[in-house]
Parts: C-alpha cells; sequence; structure tokens
C-alpha cells in the first residue's frame, strides 16, 4: 500500500548523492534507497554471485550510465565485465545473444527503449526465438534494461512505452516495475532466469525512494501486487501509470470512490488471476498505461476479463492510454497526452456510473 | 586527452579573396546569429521556458556555415541530427519560428510538436532534426536518390556525429550511394566525442572519412572544422564532385564547447581540453582576419553584433507573446491532410 512509498527518512542527495548500489541502512533490518538504487544493488549482488554476468551498453562504465543506474559498477568489476559500447545497439544486442547462446549472462543497457528499435529485428528474429527455433537447444538468458516510458518534454521519438509491443512476442518477458521494492526482486529473478527478458525502467521515478529489507528476497515474474485496497472499481496499471493511478485514487477517495490499484509488475506473464479477483470485488476496471489504445495493455486486460470474468462487469472495461498521437513537444499537449490523473478520475467516474 | 590531428593546411587568404568581401561579412554574421541565438536559448532554458533536451552547436559552427552557402535551397537538400538548430538558421528560416518552436509554441517550425531535435522545412529543402543517432543517414541518402532519380541537379547534404559512424545504417547508405552514384555528401561532424564516449573509444579507426572511405570505394576528403575557410572551400570541392555523380565522404574536425546537452557534468574532459579549443574559437578567428584584411572595422563588427543581438530579442519576445498550440493540434496531422 501507499504508506511503504513514504520512506521515515528521505534520501538527501546533497548529502548523500545518488549511491550506486549500496542503500542507507536504516538499522532494523532495512535500508533506504531508490528506484535507480535498486536495480543496481540487484545487477552488484548478482554479478558478485555469478561471474558470468556482464553489463554492456552506451555510457554503463566510465559515465556510470546515462542515468547513473548502473553507477560505481565498473569501480567494483572491472572493465571486463561493465563495458562502454558504440552507439549500436543492433550489434551489441546481436552480440549478447550470441553471448548468451556461448555460455554467458548479459545485461544490456539501451540508453532509452526508444533506441531499441534500433535493435528490433536482433530483439525479435534472434532473442526472441532462438530457444523455440532450436528445440530448446540454444535458451538465451538475457537480460535487456533501460528506461521507458516519456521523459520530460523529450517529443516524438524519444518518448514510446513498450510494454504492449514487446509483449506481443512469444519467447519475451516483460517486466515494468513501479517502486523500488519491486524493481529489485524482479531484477534478481530476471538475472537468474533462462529467458530474454525486457526489463523497463521509468526516468521519471527513478529517484523514488522507499524502505526495503537488506536480506535477499525475489519476486517472482507472474505474480501481481495489490498497491490500495478498495472495494468500488480496480484499477490496473504497471510503472509510472501506478503512481498516477494512487493520486487519481486519492482525489476519486475523497470524492466517495475507493479504487483497488492492482500492479501485475510484469506485464508478460500477466497476473490476470490477481486482476480478475478484484475484478470480483468491485465489478469494475480500468486499465492505465502509458501506451498506444490499440492492441495495449488494456486491449488485452479487456479480452481476458471477458474470457474469465464477463458476467462480474458491471461496465465496460475503460482505457486510459497514451492518446493516438507520436508525443508532441508542447506543455499543454503533452499533458493530455499521457494518462495523467485527470483522465483516470474521468474513466473511473464512468466505470462507477458517476 | 585527445589531440587533433593536423588537418590539411589550405591557403586562407587565397579562399578568402575567392569568397569576396560580401560573402565572408554575411558568413560571419550567419556564424555569429547561430551562436547568439544557442547563448539566449541556453538561458532560455535555464528560465525554464524551453524543456526537454537542448543540443547546442557551440563550437562547430564554421562546419555548417561553409557547406550550406553552397546549396540552392529547393533544389538541393541537407539533414542532420537533434543538434539541428544551425542548418535551419543557415538555410534562412526566420529566427523567430526556431525560438517559438523551442518555446512550444504553435508559431513555432513545426506547430510546436517537435522542439529543438525537430527543425524542418520544406521550401529550404531541410530534412531534419532526427532524434536517433544514424536516423537521418539514410534520409539524406533518400535525397540524393530522389535528385538523381528527377534529374534536378541537386545534391544532398547528410550531417551527423563521430558517435553515428558505427551505427549500421552509416554503413548501408554508403554503399547504396556508391553503388548507384547518388549525389551524395556524408559530413562527419567529429566534434570528438559522443555524449561522454571519445571517439578513440567508439571508432576503430581515427582518421574517419579518409580510413571508412575506401571501404565503399569513395574519395574522402578531411577539413579542420574550426576554420571557416577550409570548411568553405572543401565543400565547394567536395559538392562540385557529387554534383557529377560520385557520393563522397568528409569529416570535419572540430570541437562543442558546451555539454552534450543542458544536463552534462563534462566529467570525461578537462577544462583545459576545452580552453584550448576556446582558443580556436571559429568566429573569433574569422572577424580577426576580417579586421585585419580591412573588410571590417570595428564600428562595424559591433553594430553586427547589435543587429543580430536585436534579432534574436525580436525572436525571444515572439515566442513570448505566442500561444501554446490549441487541443485540436494534439491528434492533427498524426496522417497527412491531403
Ligand atoms: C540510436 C540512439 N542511441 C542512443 C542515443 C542517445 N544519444 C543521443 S546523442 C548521443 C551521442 C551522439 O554523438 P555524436 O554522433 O558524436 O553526435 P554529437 O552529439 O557529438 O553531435 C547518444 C548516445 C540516440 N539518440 N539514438
Ligand atoms: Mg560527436
Amino acid at each position: 500500500m501507499t504508506a511503504f512509498l513514504k520512506p521515515r527518512r528521505p534520501i538527501d542527495l546533497k548529502r548523500e548523492p545518488i549511491n550506486g548500489y549500496k542503500g542507507i541502512p536504516l538499522g532494523d533490518g532495512s535500508q533506504l534507497l531508490n528506484l535507480r538504487m535498486a536495480i543496481c544493488q540487484a545487477l552488484y549482488e548478482e554479478m558478485k554471485r555469478d561471474p558470468t554476468i556482464f553489463v554492456m551498453g552506451e555510457e554503463v562504465a566510465q559515465y556510470n550510465g546515462a542515468y547513473k543506474v548502473t553507477k560505481d559498477l565498473l569501480k567494483k568489476f572491472g572493465e571486463q565485465r561493465v563495458i562502454d559500447t558504440p552507439i549500436t545497439e543492433g550489434g551489441f544486442t546481436g552480440l549478447a545473444v550470441g553471448a548468451a547462446m556461448t555460455g554467458l549472462r548479459p545485461v544490456i543497457e539501451y540508453m532509452s527503449w526508444n533506441f531499441s528499435f534500433v535493435a528490433f529485428d536482433q530483439i525479435v528474429s534472434n532473442a526472441s526465438k532462438m530457444c523455440y527455433m532450436t528445440g530448446g537447444m540454444f535458451p538465451i538468458p538475457l537480460v535487456m534494461r533501460g528506461p521507458n516510458g516519456a521523459g520530460p518534454r523529450v517529443s516524438s521519438q524519444h518518448s514510446h512505452a513498450v510494454e504492449a509491443l514487446y509483449s506481443h512476442f512469444p519467447g519475451l518477458t516483460v517486466v515494468s516495475p513501479s517502486t523500488p521494492y519491486d524493481a529489485k526482486g524482479l531484477m534478481k529473478t530476471a538475472l537468474r532466469g533462462h529467458n530474454p527478458v525486457c526489463f523497463l525502467e521509468n526516468e521519471m521515478i527513478y529517484g523514488l525512494e522507499q524502505e526495503i529489507p537488506v536480506e535477499e528476497y525475489l519476486i517472482p515474474f507472474g505474480k501481481g501486487d495489490i498497491k490500495r485496497v478498495g472495494g468500488d472499481c480496480t484499477v490496473v496499471a504497471v510503472s509510472r501509470s501506478v503512481h498516477w493511478a494512487l493520486e487519481a485514487a486519492e482525489q476519486l477517495a475523497r470524492e466517495g470512490i475507493e479504487c483497488e490499484v492492482v500492479d501485475p509488475r510484469t506485464v508478460k506473464p500477466l497476473d490476470i488471476e490477481l486482476i480478475a479477483a478484484s475484478v470480483r470485488k468491485t465489478h469494475r476496471c480500468v486499465v492505465v498505461e502509458e501506451c498506444y489504445r490499440t492492441g495495449g495493455i488494456g486491449a488485452e486486460v479487456a479480452a481476458q476479463l471477458m474470457e474469465l470474468c464477463f458476467d462480474e462487469l458491471d461496465a465496460p472495461v475503460g482505457r486510459v492510454t497514451t492518446t493516438e498521437n507520436p508525443m508532441p513537444y508542447a506543455a499543454n499537449l503533452e499533458h493530455e497526452t499521457l494518462p495523467k490523473p485527470h483522465r483516470i478520475v474521468q474513466a473511473v467516474k464512468l466505470a462507477c456510473y458517476r | 586527452m585527445t589531440d587533433r590531428p593536423a588537418p590539411p593546411a589550405i591557403d586562407a587568404a587565397a579562399v578568402r579573396q575567392e569568397m569576396g568581401r560580401e560573402r565572408a561579412l554575411r558568413l560571419l554574421r550567419q556564424m555569429l546569429l547561430v551562436r547568439r541565438f544557442e547563448e539566449r536559448a541556453g538561458q532560455a532554458y535555464e528560465a525554464k521556458k524551453i524543456a526537454g533536451f537542448l543540443h547546442l552547436y557551440i563550437g562547430q559552427e564554421a562546419v555548417a556555415t561553409g557547406w550550406l552557402d553552397h546549396l540552392t535551397p529547393g533544389r538541393d537538400f541537407a539533414v542532420t541530427s537533434y543538434r539541428c538548430h544551425a542548418q535551419a538558421l543557415l538555410l534562412g528560416l526566420p529566427a523567430r519560428e526556431l525560438m517559438a518552436e523551442l518555446f512550444g509554441k504553435v508559431s513555432g517550425n513545426v506547430r510546436g510538436k517537435g522542439g529543438s531535435m525537430h527543425f524542418f522545412s520544406k521550401e529550404k529543402g531541410l530534412l531534419g532534426g532526427h532524434g536517433i543517432v544514424g536516423g537521418q543517414i539514410p534520409v539524406g541518402t533518400g535525397g540524393a536518390f530522389t535528385a538523381k532519380y528527377l534529374g534536378t541537379g541537386g545534391v544532398s547534404l547528410s550531417f551527423f556525429g563521430d558517435g553515428a559512424t558505427p551505427q549500421g545504417t552509416f554503413h548501408e547508405s554508403l554503399n547504396m550511394a556508391n553503388l548507384w552514384k547518388l549525389p551524395a555528401i556524408y559530413i562527419i561532424e567529429n566534434n570528438q566525442y559522443g555524449m561522454g564516449t571519445a571517439c578513440h573509444r567508439s571508432n576503430a579507426v581515427q582518421d574517419l572519412a579518409q580510413l571508412k572511405a575506401p571501404g565503399y570505394g569513395m574519395p574522402s576528403f578531411t577539413f579542420d572544422g574550426l576554420d571557416l575557410y577550409a570548411s568553405w572551400k572543401t565543400a565547394q570541392q567536395a559538392i562540385a564532385v557529387a554534383r557529377a555523380g560520385q557520393p563522397v565522404l568528409v569529416e570535419a574536425k572540430t570541437y562543442r564547447y558546451r555539454g552534450h546537452s543542458v544536463s552534462d557534468a563534462g566529467l570525461y574532459r578537462t577544462k583545459e581540453e576545452v580552453d584550448r579549443y576556446k582558443a580556436l574559437d571559429p568566429i573569433e578567428r574569422v572577424r580577426a582576419d576580417l579586421l585585419a584584411c580591412g573588410w571590417l572595422d570595428q564600428a562595424a563588427s559591433d553594430a553586427m553584433e547589435d543587429e543580430v543581438m536585436q534579432e534574436v530579442r525580436d525572436a525571444v519576445a515572439f515566442s513570448e507573446e505566442s500561444p501554446e498550440p490549441p487541443m485540436s493540434e494534439l491528434t492533427r496531422h498524426v496522417y497527412a491532410e491531403v
């Protein structure tokens, strides 16, 4: 629930700068860190455990990552395992597939998922189907990670959300965490799995802080989490959209509508059982996402709910998505393009006939 | 830590003479306009009038200025990366509409939809303004294809950075261009860094044009990108080759003074290195040369500064006053309106 997102002590960026993989110990078995540090810590712990894991991408080593997610990993593991590449996404993705086929566990960073399109062929034609088309001979233990979704005012070519896109392909796992706790546990699972994982982070919540356990934990794929309990309407969201949904839920609560915010955490596999269980309670559902409406996460959730619990629905499943246009630069247009709280409030009210 | 390899020497006085006084003064003024426009944009960014990315061309002005002077807008094409303010100004787009685009206003170059990285002009043959590293290189090749297809006599200039040459699009484009003898010119603006990565950490060879062109059977040119005369003269020669149907690969050895974009601590290079290049400032060098040869005097130089500043101030005022795009713009132009 939301309480866990309010840490007892906020990180003072001036005194304790974004600190790579080391959380700030709180003394009672918990530590304070932000989302970018949670991912870094998962990488650090797993690289220590497994010498076949290496990190590769643009600016990941000497620059500490364009968004500082790989901070200090070069210092810790050296240049054999933390490698700066030229700007050559197709090349290093294909290289990672080959390395995965021959005994290593690559973690590649796309400076943003927008640039994964340069590597689309390697992801789709090679990584996603190698295991299947080799009759299981060549599983691809590969983690592809980086920020996804709209950045601040970076317009059309730099603002894609790719959850739905990559979920389309059998063989890929699509992870899209909304909190530091989830990000760490899911990243560790990704690093121990045997399949290519699209690990979608979000620049706008890298700084989000949370108290999480010092002790090791893993979060399995395909298991969602209820981020807020409520009885009137189920709101499904991942990543940054979870926080917009929570904001909308606060506002709606003041008007007497209680939302249950369900975060599937992985879009593929999708924890439809958790979503359906919530819908059986609320009888209403709104899906919030940064992907487009056509073929989006909402389309999939709505279809599966129809198959699973059609009779439980008292209203059509609502969808709050990025509007169907490339991201415009102008501030007012950008605001209306994204699935922001004001649009979620509207959609929930519509589902509740209010 | 990187040292600029010595570019081939040119006879500055001879090039200046060939240019003539009027043109030399015009090019100086253009470079000044680009510099002042971008300095002002940087300030507006700090004042939160502009957001997102803002990649400044400061330090590199002599490259685009020397090249675009040889183009005939409407017949020839140019395309570049997200570092696109200079190309747009040099092709003659009004400072007003470009600044307004940075401000996200409907009076902007692309109606407030693109921002800093995406300046375009159909009339002037500016094919963008591209955000994906290397993405513009095949697009520029397409302009050359059209010129040949329609027999217009036009050429197409594709500008891109030292960080873009590792991309597949670069290699694919050069191969097609020479295979089909397109009037294409590929200009690597080697400012020695792609973001925080020095050129020698991203390219397996360092003299980029000279060593890569032979792989595609193309001629190459290399010049000092901090020298307007070298830029202008090389452009004249290379464009003549391309107009005759032989694509060429060109490298400008240049430098950017500012960070990659606005948020760049610049830890990958020393202040001494930046200062060393600032001492070679392409604008100050031309100005000093024109003062020395008597084509410019201090009063005229000051007047030029004032005029340029006035143009930039006017662009800012226009941008401040312009309205935001109306909501009807949100889904307009997703598909063509014809
Ligand atoms: C395909 C792709 N990968 C990564 C990026 C992020 N990025 C933007 S500019 C840049 C550096 C490009 O350097 P260079 O080509 O030398 O051009 P310069 O910025 O120096 O003008 C990077 C890595 C991008 N925009 N597109
Ligand atoms: Mg560069």
